[in-house]
């Protein structure tokens, strides 16, 4: 995804460090204000780290490897600002020193990497984390989600950056000046590589090393969990509150569904085969196709198979239908959350 | 299949020559060796925007030629060049370029089995490879006449931020601190393992490495923060500006400016 030089426009190029720029000088204010005089050396060596975890080998599911850019590790344990210098300071030394991109093309470079990469793997970690526990495995899939997002995020503005050259910039015959492929092309031939093996290099990258982190220094993963150290292990009923609210409320409508008339395609029962009403109900909702005139021989050997406790939601003590199905939505759910607490359990049960 | 550990290991041993190469061609008596570094930078930018900018092949061909003169006259041996610059852009650029040949549409210039390279396919796939060769050959030619420093203070010409060019010295040295620390642990890692290592084994290893890399890393900062400290760094960056131009400099950018000026606005 280091585009080099010669691929996007010089306008291209001026127009993505003139975007850059902004970020660059927003991120220097806020991690000098954060971080006083600690800036340099915490920079310096946070993108010489960044620098080098991006020549690692990763071994990827499939016997294939990848390198990763270890944007998302650095957006979860320095936050977005200090990501965004970090990872544009290892680019800039990338390209100047190493030739891994452009140097015409480093605004555009950090653009994508350091900027879009950073802001959208934050964004989803601390979505996709929520109020989880630091040591939670929710954090680890959260890292990875966004470290998948985040390469792909970054793939797909370079690829549209290198997919508008040809529309703009071509000579009179109609040539391409720079990057020669069109959008419809440039995007696949992007994507196709950074959803499959750079987006598991960076997914393999960013859970590791988070999953690393919850076990061997889990306070480097506070500075962008502010709000995991109060947030209880278990739920409380204040966070869930609304839920059981809604919860019930949905119990409490259950008997709106008796409004509907007749059943809902695909599940008669083999009686409804024989009623004329019942016939007529099945055509008119499948095209007005006629229904056989018995009901199939395996619906019927089926169907007597097994007898529910409460069919149709309507259990045989009670004669008030309406009362049947909010009793037979409070069954159900109780069941559903037993379960839950039963699986909480084992689970909790098992060793390691 | 070599594994994970040492291709990890070749990756990083080659960063490292070719920095250590870099300063030993640095360190060359050669005609951009010479130079003020503030010149260079300026004369060889300029150049490297020329490259990107120009339009026509020849263009490009000149400009390349010029690249080649400039590393013969500063003793850099083009069989190094080829192998750290042409070969891997060529196989970069030359992969996402081949397929244009049969993409772009156009007047078909050579057919068979049914499929035809057009004219302005062959034009945009050349222009494209001509281009980054160019450019990157300008760029090593920068950084292999000129010792990483100068190159950052340099930049304090330009009116660059304090700040960044600290920060960019103090990473570049920093890169040859962790580098030499990935070195050791997966050194240690390959001698303490025997046989091969399942893949699942195989992520958690070098997850693990960039983990504990990260949390040496983040200690190392926090040294060098005290360190800093101790001397009397309280968040202000002060640089030594010291180079001195002479003229001979100046005719230098002159030279390369004038070149690159005429490369945007030679139409052949």
């Amino acid at each position: 995804m280091h585009i080099p030089d010669g691929y996007l426009s010089p306008a291209s190029c001026a127009a993505l460090y003139a975007g850059a720029a902004p970020f660059w000088y927003t991120a220097l204010r806020r991690v000098e204000r954060l971080m006083h005089s600690r800036t340099v050396p915490l920079l310096s060596v946070f993108a010489a780290f960044s620098f080098i975890v991006m020549m690692f080998n990763l071994p990827l599911p499939g016997g294939t490897t990848g390198h990763a850019v270890g944007v998302a590790v650095a957006a979860i344990v320095l936050g977005p600002w200090a990501s965004i210098l970090a990872i544009s300071i290892a680019l800039v030394i990338q390209a100047l020193f190493f030739g891994d991109g452009g140097i015409t093309a480093i605004g555009a470079n950090c653009f994508n990497m350091a900027i879009v990469g950073s802001l959208a793997a934050y964004g989803v970690y601390r979505v996709a984390a929520g109020r989880a526990p630091l040591g939670s495995r929710r954090r680890v899939i959260a890292a990875a989600c966004a470290g998948y997002c985040s390469i792909n995020l970054s793939a797909l503005f370079a690829a549209v950056e290198l997919g508008l050259q040809p529309l703009l910039f071509h000579d009179a015959s109609g040539a391409p000046l720079y990057a020669p492929y069109p959008l419809r092309i440039a995007i696949p031939a992007m994507m196709i590589g950074h959803l499959t093996i750079a987006g598991m290099a960076e997914l393999v990258v960013s859970a590791g090393v988070v999953a690393y982190l919850q076990r061997a220094e889990p306070s480097l993963l506070a500075g962008t969990a502010p709000a995991a150290e109060i947030a209880p292990a278990a739920p409380s009923w204040r966070a869930t509150r609304p839920l059981w609210i809604a919860l019930a409320a949905l119990m409490i409508l259950t008997p709106l569904g008796i409004l509907a008339a007749g059943s809902a395609w695909g599940e008669w029962a083999p009686e409804e085969f024989v009623s004329a009403a019942s016939r007529r109900q099945i055509a008119a909702a499948s095209g007005h196709l006629a229904p056989p005139a018995v009901a199939p021989a395996g619906l019927r050997r089926m169907a007597a198979f097994w007898t529910a406790p409460m069919p149709r939601y309507a259990p045989p003590f009670l004669k008030s239908a309406a009362l049947g199905y909010a009793l037979s939505a409070m069954a159900g759910t109780g069941l559903i959350i037993l379960a839950f607490l039963l699986a909480q359990w084992v689970s909790g049960r098992r060793p390691g | 299949m070599t594994g994970f550990i040492e291709r990890t290991l070749a990756s990083l041993l080659a960063a490292s020559e070719y920095a250590a190469s870099a300063e030993q061609f640095a360190g060359q008596a050669g005609a951009l060796q010479r130079i003020d570094p503030r010149m260079k930078v300026a004369g060889l930018f300029a150049l490297v925007i020329a490259a990107a900018a120009a339009r026509h092949l020849a263009t490009e061909a000149a400009l390349f030629a010029t690249a080649l003169v400039l590393a013969g006259l500063s003793r850099l041996r083009w069989a190094r060049i080829a192998r750290w610059v042409w070969a891997p852009v060529l196989f970069f650029t030359g992969t996402i370029a081949l397929p244009a040949l049969v993409l772009t549409p156009g007047r078909p210039v050579f057919a068979w089995g049914g499929v035809a390279l057009t004219a302005p396919g062959l034009h945009s796939a050349a222009m494209l490879i001509a281009r980054a060769e160019t450019a990157a050959t300008f760029s090593a030619l920068l950084v292999l006449t000129t010792p990483w420093p100068w190159v950052l203070k340099a930049l304090r010409a330009f009116h660059c931020p304090a700040v960044l060019v600290a920060i960019l010295g103090m990473t570049y040295r920093y890169i040859f601190v962790i580098l030499e620390t990935a070195l050791d642990m997966f050194e240690s890692r390959k001698s303490r393992t025997v046989g091969a290592l399942e893949p699942p084994e195989r992520r958690r290893l070098a997850a693990a490495a960039a983990g504990v890399l990260l949390s040496k890393s983040l200690q190392l900062s926090g040294d060098v923060h005290l360190a800093m400290q101790s001397r009397g760094f309280r968040g202000e960056v002060y640089l030594l500006d010291d180079f001195r131009s002479r003229a001979a400099d100046w005719c230098w950018l002159g030279g390369l400016a004038g070149l690159a000026a005429a490369a945007l606005w030679w139409t052949p």
